[in-house]
């Protein structure tokens, strides 16, 4: 596999969302407004490039029994400091995500790619790895935010777009699955257009 | 009077599946049969209380008396991760048949951020005490093993009823918890 294709299939074919549903929980959690969707996106998309470079660095110290322990335990480092840091600088967005942040730890996406990618390949590959999936990661919150902020309040990253307040519904927890089910519709549609 | 508010509360006005977003990878992997969904809510109400006693405990008598709250992240996914692993050898001896049933998903409860997110919230966002935060543990998964089972139910009849072309498999599944969770709001005005 070319780099090329090791970078860009996180946001397509193997996109962790739309394709292999991990990381649910925060997609759909932080998701009401686009900025908050992308703001959760970037903080895993650090977590998980850094655990991606530690965890291929110290593969082959691991033995293979305590790997998944030891792979955790370099994530919630991280994730640590994630937390420290947003809570002195940007405490507004901190607020707001607030849960989902410790919780980026047991997100499946990070320890996924820790365990089928970055044990098995070199630092730069898994630095591609980390930074496509986390990409990828991304664009899907920060879509599916949009959706819900443009239909659940009509605005888009805090910018008016119509008048009125819009369905509060999707704002709210139903909204979320229900945008994320067309979301993921309209993805497959597309996908077997390519495909014919 | 207070307990029973946590409780209500717990599993029905903040579900953990259909409110706070937590869990959500075993709601939609366990969820294709009643049978399997009702082992996985089992599985869980036992590690998610479990994990909320211990957590506690730990919180208070450790990580407050020697000022490391930071650790908190670490030290508790490692307690739930150890929690988990004793949970699975226990049910390989006492029940085969369940444990074959729930396959994968077993030790995937350590990733199962409802019960990280269960302990948090019991200890640090609500500051409950031993056993209130044992209440709400217990309320919680019972919360979180109702919502899958009565999902499981739905995707049951999802089965046999005729979906277009582009909604079949997950996106329908999407669509009917989004429903499911329009329901649950109706419980809002209770507590």
């Amino acid at each position: 596999m070319n780099k090329l294709k090791i970078f860009t299939k996180g946001f397509f074919s193997e996109n962790a969302v739309f394709v292999m549903l991990l990381g649910l929980c925060p997609t759909l959690g932080t998701t009401t407004s686009a900025i908050n969707g992308l703001g959760m996106g970037l903080a895993t998309t650090f977590v998980l490039v850094m655990s991606n470079i530690v965890v291929s660095l110290v593969k082959k110290q691991i033995p293979d029994k305590v790997r998944i322990p030891a792979f955790i335990v370099i994530i919630a480092s991280f994730v640590t400091i994630v937390e420290l840091t947003m809570q002195a600088y940007v405490p507004d967005l901190y607020d707001v995500l607030g849960l989902f942040i410790p919780l980026i730890v047991v997100n499946c996406l990070i320890l996924g790619r820790a365990e089928a990618f970055a044990s098995k390949n070199n630092i730069i590959d898994s630095v591609l790895d980390g930074f496509g999936m986390g990409l990828g990661f991304s664009m899907a919150l920060t879509m599916l935010g949009a959706v819900r902020e443009i239909l659940g309040s009509g605005s888009v990253f805090n910018i008016k777009i119509y008048e009125g307040d819009g369905a509060l519904v999707f704002v709210l927890a139903p909204g979320a699955f229900i945008v994320l089910g067309y979301l993921i519709a309209l993805v497959n549609r597309l996908q077997k257009r390519k495909s014919i | 009077m207070e307990y029973i508010l946590i409780i209500i509360s717990a599993i029905f006005v903040n579900n953990v599946v259909l409110s706070r977003f937590l869990g959500l990878c075993p709601f939609f992997g366990v969820s294709k049969q009643v049978e399997t969904a009702a082992g996985m809510g089992g599985a869980v109400v036992f590690v998610m209380t479990v994990a909320t006693i211990v957590t506690y405990l730990l919180q208070k008598y450790i990580l407050i008396s020697f000022n490391i709250e930071y650790m908190q992240t670490i030290t508790f996914i490692l307690v739930i991760a150890a929690l988990v692993q004793l949970v699975e050898i226990i049910l390989k001896k006492v029940s085969p048949s369940l444990y074959q049933a729930l396959g994968i998903f077993l030790p995937l409860i350590t990733t199962n951020c409802a019960v990280l997110g269960v302990a948090i919230i019991a200890v640090q966002t609500e500051g409950y005490d031993l056993i209130k935060s044992t209440v709400f543990a217990i309320a919680s998964a019972i919360g979180f093993a109702l919502s899958l089972v009565i999902f499981a139910g739905l995707r049951e009849q999802l089965e046999l009823s005729d979906v277009p072309e582009g909604m079949k498999g997950v996106p329908i599944a999407f669509v009917t918890a989004g429903l499911l969770a329009l329901a649950f709001m109706g419980f809002s005005g209770i507590a």
